[in-house]
């Protein structure tokens, strides 16, 4: 049997490709960005670059990976969609600083570590989408646990991090209790059980199962532009975006980013494409591509996003959110949230 | 360990047997420390919190989804598998392996597909509405499927094929001398069913039905789809939301713990019973011919639970696969990821029939508590939820491949990488950990059906321990051998959540794939991927079912 175990081995070895052999010009991601995002981007890089981009998409346990590789692992970046998981990251010492005056120069100050263990490469508001007809142009937070949307309302779980980070915005600016209130205000108006993603609440509204639905800025675009199919675009014809503001605040906005992994086997390669990411030519492929908000000021947002209306972020920075994302989460859980019960 | 055993008949192929049943025992039980261990860190005030908020409700909706899905999964296998076995009527031979096409889609796919087939906006809605007169979705509504009842009916009609599996072989192996038997005593056909072959047929439902629930268990993507909270979703959000990897492997410790308590009571409950072996070619039982309404309704009843569980979901994805291609053409890492899904899954299934087999084998050859010990072990890893047992296998994996590296960095000044982790090797691993139960409990109830007398009768006549092996064991259980096989490599193909964690770089399955997009919500992007995957199963299930079919004598 033990020269079973040894056939089937070195057959798997070489059918799969023994370790990545480490040639200068190589650069190894590990992301929980979807393939389908970044891909254009890397793409681009590596034909300017001619640099070669391997990546794996982890979508959960991208921490548990680096850390058990340690010092024997590949990685060079690790990219995450998530402000909370970026730093999750940092925390879990599995970055190293980088000092760039390209960075720098590229990212505004609140969007990126002082200390150069993370920087960010797009952003995305989180929106309010409205039945096509409906009376509505300006909407709060706060608002959205009002009585007036018994019954109208849509939203994926409680518990995805997308609107954990929501809720923990609240939770940083109003406290435990209020946060509670609105949290089961918010369960008491849904349409329907909190699931499936942000662009179910966009089909969901043309469905008329709901009015309103809590999601991320770039759907729209996606489904406006066409990219998804005709289907996609009916969803999007029938709704309009709303950017809505916290009670004497700003729109809630996350971001994705990347960091460079603490034992990068191709460091250099590494600071290289980060900087790509933030150049203007790649800003405009967020835009264009994702239609996310660049974090480079020279670069212009998509016009599907633009006619949304002027952005204005929350002043509450991240890192000041970040603390109140575990409570949060349980706050979900204390009220039930994703238990459809209406 | 070793001490305990009592001693080899024969000394080198039962001990090799006996070492090779050990160390896949302990390979799977590696993984399964891990998470206890991980589990023994302090979480605070974790389960005080999980206790009043959690669990009452994930625990009481996962119980009911359980019982619902174990319920449909009973009738339509257990009701299915009778038909097709002592009916013969028009169609019957399509039926017998159509009814295990639902194997070969994924529990997500068939969510998403029915998410999208009974939306409002969907074919289904449309055409009652235009049928009934109403213009707008507003005007009309009809109950979302986004809930309880619609993951009941999901799961249960994708996962039924696991009890009609094991309960029609159980009807074509042992029915045809005992309905005969109690024909010849009076008892009316259709009480036979009741009064023989159901209760007969018990042990087949309850592997059918525990291997169902598994998958129940193991699932995330499907019930978070369909905005289901079981305890799963829990164990996730636990460790991906809260970041509390110990608290997560809390939870599935202790869910661990609950399975292995059912597993046990349920063979505690039928420790007396019994079956006959009848190792001889198996004799369908002769089928009763039905005609007119009878064999339309029949016909009827069979078809239902593969519309369902098959046909609406692949027609919706083949509609949406060349709506896509229309769109955006087929692309290169469609054909890898194709490529990539049947090497690994072939491999997988190799080597995790060999490893099945040696410990089924060892427990054969060398009865006792300690083999048998060693089949209980091998099979724990279907209980663990994949996500958990991922982690369970990055942590010795990854420790293994970074301490070969450092020796040979400070040694040699070589590098090895991470060997297991980049080569694929760790996916291997992680398939055989959570697989083996299908393939160890299939061979052994292969192997339990030839009588021990055989053995001596061969060994007799002068065979060796492996001239019996060869001469009269593989034979014998060619057919178990090969449908374990076939089931274990549908569901390597399917295999989502320790792939997506353990893959090498720039390595994509048509499972990842469809995930990646998936989760980024562009289903019509994973249409493609889906259906290949759907397309490469079917070939195995059809094989499948025509193992189990007696040969004709």
């Amino acid at each position: 049997m033990a020269s079973l175990h040894k056939i089937i081995f070195a057959t798997s070895a070489l059918a799969l490709g023994v370790a990545v052999p480490a040639i200068a010009e190589e650069l190894n991601i590990y992301t929980t960005r979807e393939p389908g995002l970044v891909q254009p981007l890397l793409d681009a890089f590596t034909a300017e670059t001619g640099v070669t981009v391997n990546t794996v998409f982890l979508q959960d346990g991208i921490i548990e990976r680096a850390k058990a590789e340690g010092e024997s692992s590949p990685a060079d970046i690790l990219m995450t969609v998530d402000f909370g998981n970026l730093i999750d990251l940092v925390d879990a010492g599995l970055t190293q600083p980088i000092q760039s005056d390209v960075l720098s120069a590229a990212i505004p100050e609140t969007l990126r570590d002082k200390d150069g263990n993370w920087f960010a490469l797009s952003s995305r508001a989180r929106v309010v989408y409205a039945a096509k007809d409906l009376d509505l142009d300006a909407i709060t937070y706060e608002q959205l646990a009002d009585e007036e949307w018994k019954g109208r309302l849509c939203i994926r779980s409680g518990q995805h991090p997308y609107n954990t980070a929501t809720f923990a915005a609240y939770l940083a600016k109003h406290g435990e209790e209020a946060t509670k209130t609105w949290l089961e205000g918010i369960k008491a108006n849904q349409a329907r059980a909190a699931a499936g993603g942000d662009r179910d609440g966009a089909r969901d509204i043309a469905a008329g199962i709901c009015d309103i639905a809590l999601a991320n800025s770039y759907y729209v675009g996606l489904m406006a532009s066409g990219a998804g199919g005709d289907e996609q675009k009916a969803w999007a014809d029938a709704i309009k975006v709303i950017l809505p503001t916290f009670e004497n605040g700003g729109t809630l906005v996350n971001i994705s980013g990347a960091a460079v992994a603490k034992h990068a086997p191709n460091k250099d390669q590494a600071v290289k494409l980060l900087e790509y990411l933030v150049s203007p030519a790649a800003q405009k492929i967020y835009a264009e591509a994702n239609f996310e908000y660049p974090v480079n000021a020279s670069a212009e947002v998509h016009p599907i996003i633009a006619a949304f209306g002027t952005l204005t972020p929350d002043s509450l920075a991240l890192s000041d959110i970040l603390p109140f994302r575990k409570r949060a989460s349980e706050l979900v859980d204390e009220v039930n949230f994703d238990t459809f019960s209406n | 360990m070793a001490a305990n055993a009592p001693l080899a008949r024969t000394r080198n192929p039962i001990s090799a047997w006996t070492a090779v049943a050990a160390a896949t025992a302990v390979l799977v039980f590696v993984p399964i420390l891990v998470i206890v261990f991980t589990a023994s860190a302090d979480t605070g005030d974790l389960w005080g919190h999980l206790l009043v908020n959690v669990l009452p409700q994930s625990a009481w909706n996962t119980g009911v989804l359980l019982l619902g899905t174990g319920i449909i999964a009973t009738m339509v296998g257990t009701g299915a598998a009778w038909i097709v076995s002592a009916y013969e009527f028009k169609g019957r031979g399509v039926l017998e392996w159509a009814l295990l096409l639902p194997l070969a889609v994924p529990t997500y796919i068939m969510a998403y597909a029915y998410l999208d087939i009974l939306n409002p906006l969907g074919p289904v809605q449309g055409t009652i509405r235009w049928v009934l007169g109403y213009s707008s979705p507003r005007q009309f509504r009809l109950p979302d499927i986004r809930s309880m009842w619609g993951a009941i009916v999901v799961f249960g009609f994708v996962l039924y094929p696991y009890v009609y599996l094991t309960t029609r072989a159980m009807f074509l192996t042992q029915a045809a001398n005992l309905v005969e038997v109690s024909r010849t005593l009076g008892v009316s056909r259709n009480m036979v069913f009741w009064r023989v072959a159901l209760p007969l047929a018990r042990p087949a439902i309850a592997v059918g039905v525990a291997l169902t629930l598994m998958e129940v268990l193991n699932d995330v993507g499907a019930s978070q789809f369909l905005g289901v909270r079981t305890l799963t979703a829990s164990v996730y959000t636990t460790w991906i939301v809260r970041t509390d990897l110990a608290g997560a492997a809390q939870i599935a410790t202790a869910m661990l713990t609950l399975v292995l308590l059912l597993l046990v009571l349920e063979r505690w409950a039928r420790r007396n019973q019994r079956y006959a072996s009848n190792a001889q070619r198996a004799r369908p039982m002769p089928a009763q011919k039905l005609r007119g309404w009878q064999a339309a309704l029949a016909l009827c009843l069979g078809l239902t639970p593969i519309l369902i569980g098959f046909a609406g979901p692949a027609i919706y994805l083949i509609s949406s696969a060349i709506k896509r291609l229309d769109f955006a053409g087929f692309s290169p890492s469609l054909l890898r990821a194709t490529v990539n899904t049947v090497t690994i899954s072939s491999l997988a299934t190799v080597l995790i029939l060999s490893l099945g087999f040696a410990v089924a084998y060892a427990a054969r050859v060398r009865t006792g508590p300690v083999t048998q010990g060693f089949s209980r072990i091998a099979t724990l890893g279907y209980a663990v939820p994949g996500t958990v047992l991922a982690i369970g296998i990055l942590v010795p994996v990854a420790a293994f491949d970074r301490t070969l590296d450092g020796f040979l960095r400070a040694n040699f000044g070589l590098s090895s990488g991470l060997l297991l982790l980049g080569s694929g090797a760790a996916l291997l691993y992680a398939y055989s950990a959570r697989f083996l139960a299908i393939s160890t409990g299939g061979i052994e109830a292969g192997l339990s059906r030839i009588p021990l007398s055989y053995d001596h009768a061969a060994r007799t006549l002068g065979h060796s321990a492996s001239g019996t092996l060869l001469r009269v064991h593989l034979p014998l259980s060619r057919t178990a051998l090969i449908a374990a096989a076939l089931l274990v490599f549908v569901d390597c193909m399917k295999e989502l959540p320790a792939t997506l964690l353990l893959r090498p770089l720039n390595f994509d399955t048509l499972a990842t794939l469809l995930y990646g997009e998936a989760a980024r919500g562009t289903y019509e992007d994973a249409s493609l991927a889906a259906i290949l995957l759907v397309a490469i199963g079917i070939l195995p299930v059809i094989l499948l079912a025509r193992t189990g079919r007696p040969r004709k004598p």
